[in-house]
């Protein structure tokens, strides 16, 4: 993952200007799922913005499988933005990515329990979508409450000096054990959420993949930020597809399995992620189908390999969501 | 087989557990061979993509299954889908795969020939394959229309070789 800070006058600003989240209604040290998007509305990245003690100071976690692509796009928008008289010109926003620091996640019922030995913080007064900055083992970090398996935990952002020795401590902490991302591929999918790459790419738009719940109220009216205009269009008239979940009966049907319609005559769309899961014993997926076909319900049939299996619409999360709340 | 996991992230996570567990299968596959060669004087070689073959030359048959090492690798092992019984196969051909919560493996044809049997053990018990891999967990049997495809295939010394890495 890539941390980064965005600073000045014009931060919060800059970044409404960037996605379509509700910047503004951001309390302090809480934090919101969102998108970057490109001129057509389709999505460069997902990434967790945390606004910090005032509107102009931010924190920003992005993926780093889009380093690159999210670099160039944010320079490139930052250096119009500070250039422009009535936007950032006079009032410079800084970036500042956070190199070296470690990101550890630590997540699961217990994850409180845990965390709470480690620091003399009050972790229980901390909850779901809240960050603080919390001293644990002497070290000053930067915890979020949230984090990607559905479960609660928190994602700990550790200064470059400390990273090792305090994710050391953590993870030889009774009852923690080292995860690997197959794990963790297949709590995010029970729990519905998108791995970009697979879920999300350039072409698909927010609304496509059911994160309308990004778009801020506020933000529809005003429609001032970057690919408005897809997005709104679709708001209003819905999108051409959909991103669903669905059981698929026989065999796990992984990326890039097509989907039929039940009478197998057409494809209507395709497979983006699945997995047999594990917490649930059966086999689920999730991927975009033809707007119509996206009803929970919905019979449709799936393509593993040679065989076409049965598959239906089903909502998401699979498995509920246990968040501190 | 292939092991084709499905996100970069789950591909990288198999590929991890893939060396530390080698020796426990050397140690087992060589004991295998050593009680079969006793009764049936079969062998066991292997594909560079971890299907074995146990061949026994008086029938011209051999059991194909996926390797110790390999179904390790893939982790619990929850579908199995096989070739249909009396179907040609030429080597290398994909004829089914292994699922396993992790990731999504085709099993190539390690040898040309016809299906006489498959191991419809597996269809309600696919962890068989992780029971019991090079045993009780074959998938099916071929009968060799071309043997010295499997003289082809690597010895137990090369295919140990192959899992540390260093095959030449």
């Amino acid at each position: 993952m890539i941390q980064q800070t965005f600073r000045g006058p014009s931060a919060q600003a800059f970044l409404s200007y960037l996605c379509p989240t509700s910047v503004s209604s951001l309390q302090p040290y809480s934090s919101s799922l969102s998108v970057l998007l490109n001129e057509t509305g389709g999505i460069i990245d997902d990434m967790i913005i945390t606004k910090h003690a005032n509107d102009n100071e931010f924190y920003v976690v992005t993926n780093a499988g889009r380093a690159k692509e999210d670099g160039e796009w944010l320079s490139t928008q930052l250096q119009n933005w500070n250039a422009t008289q009535g936007k950032g010109k006079g009032k410079e926003v800084e970036w500042n990515k956070l190199e070296g620091y470690g990101l550890v996640a630590l997540q699961g019922p217990k994850a409180g329990e845990v965390l709470q030995k480690l620091t003399p913080y009050d972790v229980s007064s901390l909850k779901f979508g809240q960050a603080a900055y919390m001293d644990i083992q002497g070290a000053k970090c930067h915890v979020a409450r949230g984090g990607y398996t559905g479960e609660d935990g928190f994602e700990i952002s550790l200064p470059p000096d400390a990273a090792v020795e305090i994710t050391e401590k953590i993870a030889n902490s009774s009852g923690v054990q080292l995860t690997g991302l197959g794990a963790r591929d297949s709590l995010r999918l029970e729990a519905g959420m998108c791995l970009y790459g697979n879920d999300l790419d350039e072409s698909v738009s927010p609304i496509e993949a059911g994160l309308a719940w990004v778009v801020g109220k506020d933000r529809r009216a005003t429609g001032d930020f970057i690919g408005a205009e897809r997005v709104l269009r679709e708001l209003k008239e819905g999108p051409s597809r959909r991103r669903v979940g669905l059981e698929i009966l026989g065999s796990p049907a992984r990326q890039g399995a097509e989907i039929l319609s039940d009478d197998e005559k057409t494809q209507i769309g395709t497979i983006t992620s699945g997995i047999p899961s594990p917490t649930l014993g059966t086999n689920i997926a999730m991927g975009y189908v033809k707007n119509g076909y996206h009803k929970k319900g919905t019979q449709l049939k799936v393509k593993v390999r040679r065989n076409v299996r049965d598959a239906v619409v089903k909502g998401m999360p699979f498995v509920p969501a246990k968040y501190y709340r | 087989m292939m092991i084709s996991a499905i996100t970069t992230s789950a591909r990288a996570a198999a590929r991890t557990c893939l060396r530390p567990q080698y020796s426990a299968v050397s140690a087992r596959g060589m004991n295998l061979r050593v009680s079969t060669a006793v009764r049936f004087a079969s062998t066991m070689r292997y594909t560079t993509d971890h299907e074995y073959v146990l061949f026994d030359d008086a029938t011209n048959i051999g059991t194909v299954g996926i390797t110790d090492y390999a179904q390790k690798a893939l982790g619990d092992v929850v579908f199995v889908e096989l070739p249909q019984v009396d179907s040609e196969v030429t080597q290398a051909d994909p004829i089914g795969a292994v699922e396993s919560v992790k990731a999504a493996s085709d099993i190539y044809a390690p040898v040309s020939g016809v299906v006489t049997e498959i191991n419809e053990q597996l269809n309600d018990q696919a962890n068989l394959l992780n029971k019991d891999s090079e045993g009780r967990g074959w998938l099916c049997k071929i009968k060799l229309s071309n043997p010295s495809e499997f003289e082809a295939l690597l010895t137990d010394k090369a295919y140990k070789a192959h899992c540390e890495g260093d095959s030449h």
